[in-house]
């Protein structure tokens, strides 16, 4: 596994433009695949336009203690890009007068952020409903100075979001690299002690999984329930549910199956799981993601792709929900990867 | 003419066979899916016998088939492992077990 990222790697991957037109090339330039915009035409969802605002996730910076093979952000400790104080100032702004009821902070580890702490603590102070924090748990245990965010985030009331490739060491350390899963395990024995992820407990702590290979997640709930019963056997662990995610075909996961050879057959396989009626629930129809810089896109995937909304709107500074939610969504071929089989969004299944 | 017998893009054209006969096509497949839902056994059990009769029969295509199947499902690899040695425990059990009709015949030939 590589530790580093594509950027700093100087890898033609990198550039978004260069994985842009991978996903229009090849197979989809010659008709041997529709289109993502020609399949949902099919059933008039052309152009897809979004519903309600309901979540405004913001990227908190784009540096993280791990290097994951398949992260879609290419994110790792060598990425410095993260979010100023004057930046989540403006978010506060707009977190105070949204409309809508939860707040999403992803990264990167977002908790990386020297200013995370504080504006966790005022954003907080927001009155949004649902406050996630997606921690990929290691960082609680990377460094002394992260022991004490499960006591933070139970403070704040945060809503814990990690991922957990598999319940056993093997998958887990060969997806997101070697010690992964003990320190994982240990994080959530952690979060446990404080009553997250408890039956019946209010502080929730999900799950998520996204394969470690060039496959299609199976179905959530049989997953949730190995989950489940392989963590309570083997480490005592309790957590609330568990949300199975595609992997979308950008940054190193892309990377990825260029290199393994996989590109092709993944992209067949996505389309051909794909379900027209994941499609009216895609997590762009009811969010907005928001950079480290303070541009809006119209989720984390287009974000990593530098394709801004299309919008008069398109940065923090002169944010207007009403013009925002009258915006078309930008599509290519790896929103594939949000409709197939039963869907796949930041909450696990959609449809 | 394609060079070789098995080619693996055919996999995805098993739904075609349907086209030469609707009839029986459809009810193999409705009842193939029909096979794999959860029922007494559940479908991650399923896919393990399915693996381990794959590699019985040596269904090339079927071996791709649920390796994914198994991968998706989070089956590790130890689990498929260690049904295809069951797989493989029953065909050289069935081999062997044959032996005992070999000796039959010795004993009933020879003087
Ligand atoms: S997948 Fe998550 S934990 Fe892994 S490198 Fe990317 S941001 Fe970090
Ligand atoms: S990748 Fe983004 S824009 Fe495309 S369907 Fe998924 S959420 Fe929507």
């Amino acid at each position: 596994m590589s530790t580093q990222s594509l950027q700093k790697r100087e890898s033609d991957l990198a550039n978004s433009n260069r994985q842009l037109d991978i996903l229009s090339g090849g197979i989809f330039k010659t008709g041997e695949l529709p289109t993502f915009k020609d399949k949902i035409a099919e059933t008039n969802q052309f152009p897809l336009k979004p519903k309600k605002l309901e979540i405004l996730q913001i990227n908190l910076g784009y540096m993280c203690n791990q290097v994951c093979e398949h992260c879609h952000v290419d994110a790792g400790p060598d990425r410095k890009e993260i979010m100023t104080r004057e930046t989540m100032l403006q978010c506060l702004e707009v977190i105070k007068n949204t409309g809508a009821h939860t707040l999403d902070l992803t990264g990167g580890a977002p908790e990386m952020n020297p200013d995370f702490k504080w504006f966790v603590h005022e954003a907080s102070k927001a009155g949004i409903k649902d406050f996630i924090v997606r921690s990929n748990l290691t960082i609680i245990r990377a460094n002394k100075k992260y022991h004490d965010l499960p006591d933070f985030f139970k403070e704040h009331n945060v809503h814990v979001i990690s991922s957990m490739p598999h319940y056993t060491r093997g998958k887990t350390d060969k997806q997101r690299g070697s010690g992964v899963f003990d320190k994982s395990i240990k994080a959530l024995q952690e979060l446990n002690a404080r009553g997250y992820g408890m039956p019946g407990s209010d502080l929730r702590l999900d799950l998520v999984y996204n394969p470690s290979g060039a496959f299609l997640p199976g179905d959530q709930t049989a997953l949730e329930k190995d989950f489940k019963k392989a963590l309570k056997e083997d480490f005592d662990i309790e957590f609330h549910n568990l949300f199975a995610i595609t992997n979308l075909p950008i940054a190193r996961f892309l990377d990825y199956l260029i290199a393994s050879e996989n590109y092709e057959d993944y992209m067949y396989s996505l389309v051909e799981a794909y379900n027209p009626a994941a499609v009216s629930n895609v997590m762009c129809t009811n969010t907005i993601s928001i950079s480290w810089d303070g541009w809006l896109y119209d989720c984390d995937f287009n974000q990593m792709l530098d394709l801004k909304v299309a919008s008069k709107v398109q940065h923090i500074s002169d944010y207007n929900e009403a013009l925002l939610n009258d915006r078309k969504i930008i599509i290519s071929q790896h929103c594939y990867g949000c409709t197939a089989g039963a869907g796949s969004s930041c909450q696990g299944s959609v449809a | 003419m394609q060079k070789t017998y098995y080619d693996p893009a055919d996999l995805k054209k098993f739904g075609k066979i349907s086209e030469w006969n609707q009839e029986l096509g459809d009810k193999f497949f409705d009842y193939y899916s029909k096979v794999f839902e959860e029922g007494h056994l559940t479908a991650r059990e399923k896919s393990l016998i399915a693996l381990a009769v794959a590699h019985t029969e040596q269904c090339p295509y079927c071996i791709d088939a649920y390796t994914k199947d198994g991968l998706q499902r989070g089956i590790t690899k130890e689990e498929m492992m260690e049904a295809l040695h069951v797989g493989a425990a029953i065909k050289s059990g069935a081999t062997l077990v044959h032996g005992v009709q070999m000796m039959n015949k010795v004993n009933k030939l020879e003087m």
